[in-house]
């Protein structure tokens, strides 16, 4: 899950990581009056959770807080990559003398945490990845044994020669974290780690993912932004199901990840386009059989709807009683292919039989039928 | 023979009081598997499908014997469960439990090194080898014994795969899940080297899907050491980018994970890569 920097950036100070003095609001006129109350120019930052915002128009810097308000209300009324701006971060603006990159990660492929610095701040770090790996440092930390001072002491060589800045930074590093693992982060990001015209060390930016696993967690899970995320994906979620909304006009609903991923490769394959994945997971009722229906029905796009069940531990009687309950509840206006197949699936045959449902025994025939219907 | 499980498989269920654990005890029992003991804490004395449960593992083990555990405790004991199954000296763990966090599996994967214990899982459909045992949660009758021996990241597409390979005349040595979370246990590169070791064993289907480089690994080690034949099949080739489909583990992520560069690695292994499930049997059969 990811959050808002502003969020990001409340954790940071919480946890001693010195940022710019600022606030978030959205209104112009509150952006006006923090403005006011630093005293100094500001910059102005859009709290979209999507990446390039800077280059879409979403930062500026305000030299009076009657700039701040003009500059927000542009900003406020911005959509960046389709997303309505609704807050911005209002801080204080610095000269910069350096900036530098700090961050955090999961990594799947050694299975352990990784720290990275780079002298190389403020800009997309898979870029500098790319096109200068030798200013990127890395240290691989065994988690049951966490940070050892050694290890910052020799990813900050590189990027820190000034002993008091050195001192500042370990410091850093270690709340950052410290952060990391008391957030169940799957990323923990200071780009830029600025050091100011006057040698100030700021966190001028904070990124922080946490671990969908961990949003068991109340303290985390009130963190979520509902407007943030597609509406779709949010309401599936709610309900237990996991829905990913695609651009074809072939609707399916699947149960298992893996069996869904391969349905919508499926309808590729035949020459179809997906209109989403959707998995209505393992244990599933006749009501997820109902939302994952109303939620495919609210994607104007769909022409047909396919149904592709492997019976393990799903029942087919269950599948089946929630496609009748669906149909008797709400008008469903494209036709709709059924393949059910597994635990129960004699019962859920007779319970369909006097339905205009179109069967199939196979997925291949399911899915071919249904590409069919679509046009 | 088979891998991980065989007739000396002796299993305790944890978590076996509660709704999942119990239906599924009598499923693998039903399917002659050996489950010796249960463990919930504090409810031991109690039987489940005339199961004895114990409070503790290391109670468990002593009293039963019990070399292999199967997990269905809720993802916040789950990890407790995993500990306490390791220091009580259980060979194999087979964690069903979806959602645990990934700073726990971390320090799991990393505890796990010292010992001689295995995980398979989490977030998986469990091992079964047809015939003799089923620990976890797969529907045991579209099994079949034979010598394919199925490894997947995915639950519900190996009940697809098996059936497919079953209907065409293919039995399986055995068949897991490794489960679908970015954190997991043994990975295809732990399980390759055994299906290759393994006597009852003629060819292996590999099912990944996009998300992490597990694929590429498994595609390196098959060219290195793999004689006998490997087929394989991606899921996801149709995913966008940057989001989760349904396992957590399965996203593209700042360009790597995508089903084009794990297809392309097993092509360059010489392993044929299946564009539907239909296809694997017969490109199977071309092979064994």
């Amino acid at each position: 899950m990811k959050i808002h920097e502003y969020q990001a950036r409340e954790i940071f100070t919480q946890y001693g990581i010195p940022a710019p003095g600022g606030a978030v609001c959205n209104t112009p006129l509150e952006a006006k009056e923090i403005a006011d109350k630093i005293g100094k120019p500001v910059v102005i930052k859009a709290q979209v959770q999507v990446g390039g915002r800077g280059k879409a128009g979403g930062i500026k810097i305000a030299r009076t807080p009657d700039e701040a308000e003009k500059l927000s209300k542009e900003i406020l009324s911005m959509e960046i990559k389709g997303i309505p701006v609704e807050k911005i971060m209002v801080a204080e603006y610095f000269d910069i003398k350096e900036e530098h990159y700090v961050g955090i990660v999961v990594d799947r492929a050694s299975k352990r945490i990784v720290i990275m610095t780079s002298p190389v701040g403020g800009i997309d770090i898979e870029q500098v990845v790319k096109q200068t790996p030798e200013k990127i440092h890395k240290a691989n930390i065994d988690p049951l044994i966490g940070l050892e001072n050694y290890q910052i002491q020799r990813l900050i060589a590189p990027l820190f020669t000034d002993p008091e800045l050195r001192k500042e930074v370990i410091l850093i590093i270690k709340k950052l974290y410290q952060v990391f693992i008391e957030m169940n982060c799957s990323l923990a990001e200071i780009n830029p780690l600025v050091v100011t015209s006057k040698g100030e060390l700021l966190a001028c930016d904070a990124k922080i993912n946490i671990d969908d696993n961990s949003l068991f967690r109340e303290e985390l899970a009130k963190l979520r932004d509902p407007k943030a995320e597609d509406p779709l994906e949010l309401a599936a979620r709610e309900a237990g199901l996991s829905y990913v909304g695609l651009d074809g006009n072939v609707a399916c609903i699947v149960n298992g990840a893996g069996l869904a991923m391969t349905t919508m490769d499926m309808i590729k394959l035949y020459g179809g386009e997906p209109a989403n994945f959707l998995d209505v997971g393992g244990s599933s009722s006749p009501e997820k059989v109902i939302t994952a229906m109303k939620i495919i029905l609210t994607n104007k796009r769909v022409k047909s709807i396919l149904f592709n069940i492997f019976g393990g531990i799903t029942r087919c009687d269950d599948i089946a009683s929630g496609i009748i309950s669906a149909l008797n509840s709400m008008e469903v206006p494209h036709p709709i292919v059924v393949r059910l197949t597994g635990t129960n699936q004699e019962k859920a045959q007779e319970m369909l039989k006097d339905t205009n449902l179109n069967f199939a025994a196979s997925m291949t025939q399911g899915v071919k039928k249904a590409i069919e219907l679509a046009r | 023979m088979s891998i991980l499980v065989d007739k000396g498989t002796r299993v305790c269920v944890q978590g076996i009081t509660g709704r999942d654990g119990a239906f599924h005890t009598n499923l693998m029992l039903e399917y002659g598997t050996k489950v010796v003991a249960g463990v919930t804490p504090g409810k031991g004395g109690q039987k489940v499908h005339k199961v004895p449960v114990f409070n503790t593992m290391y109670e468990a083990v002593n009293k039963t014997g019990a070399n292999t555990s199967v997990i269905y405790v809720p993802a916040k004991f789950a990890t407790d469960a995993m500990y306490e199954a390791i220091d009580a000296g259980i060979k194999l763990i087979v964690c069903i439990t979806e959602g645990i966090p990934v700073n726990e599996m971390l320090k799991i994967y990393n505890y796990l090194k010292g010992t001689d214990t295995r995980l398979v899982g989490p977030n998986c459909p469990g091992v079964i080898t047809p015939g003799i045992a089923k620990v976890g949660i797969m529907p045991g009758w579209i099994h079949k014994s034979g010598p394919i021996g199925v490894v997947s990241r995915s639950g519900t597409l190996t009940y697809e795969v098996v059936s497919q390979l079953t209907e065409g005349g293919l039995g399986q040595s055995t068949c897991l899940g490794i489960g679908g979370d970015t954190i997991i246990g043994m990975s295809f590169i732990d399980i390759l080297p055994l299906f290759e070791a393994d006597k009852d064993t003629e060819g292996v289907v590999l099912i990944g899907e996009i998300g992490g480089t597990d694929e590429e690994l498994a595609a390196d080690y098959i060219k290195e050491h793999m004689k006998k034949p490997v087929v394989a099949f991606i899921a996801g080739r149709a995913a966008p980018p940057g989001k989760r489909m349904g396992h957590a583990g399965a996203i593209i992520s700042g360009g790597t994970g995508t089903a084009e560069a794990k297809i392309s690695a097993f092509q360059k292994a010489d392993v044929p890569v299946a564009q539907s499930p239909l296809e694997i049997p017969d490109l199977v059969k071309e092979r064994v």
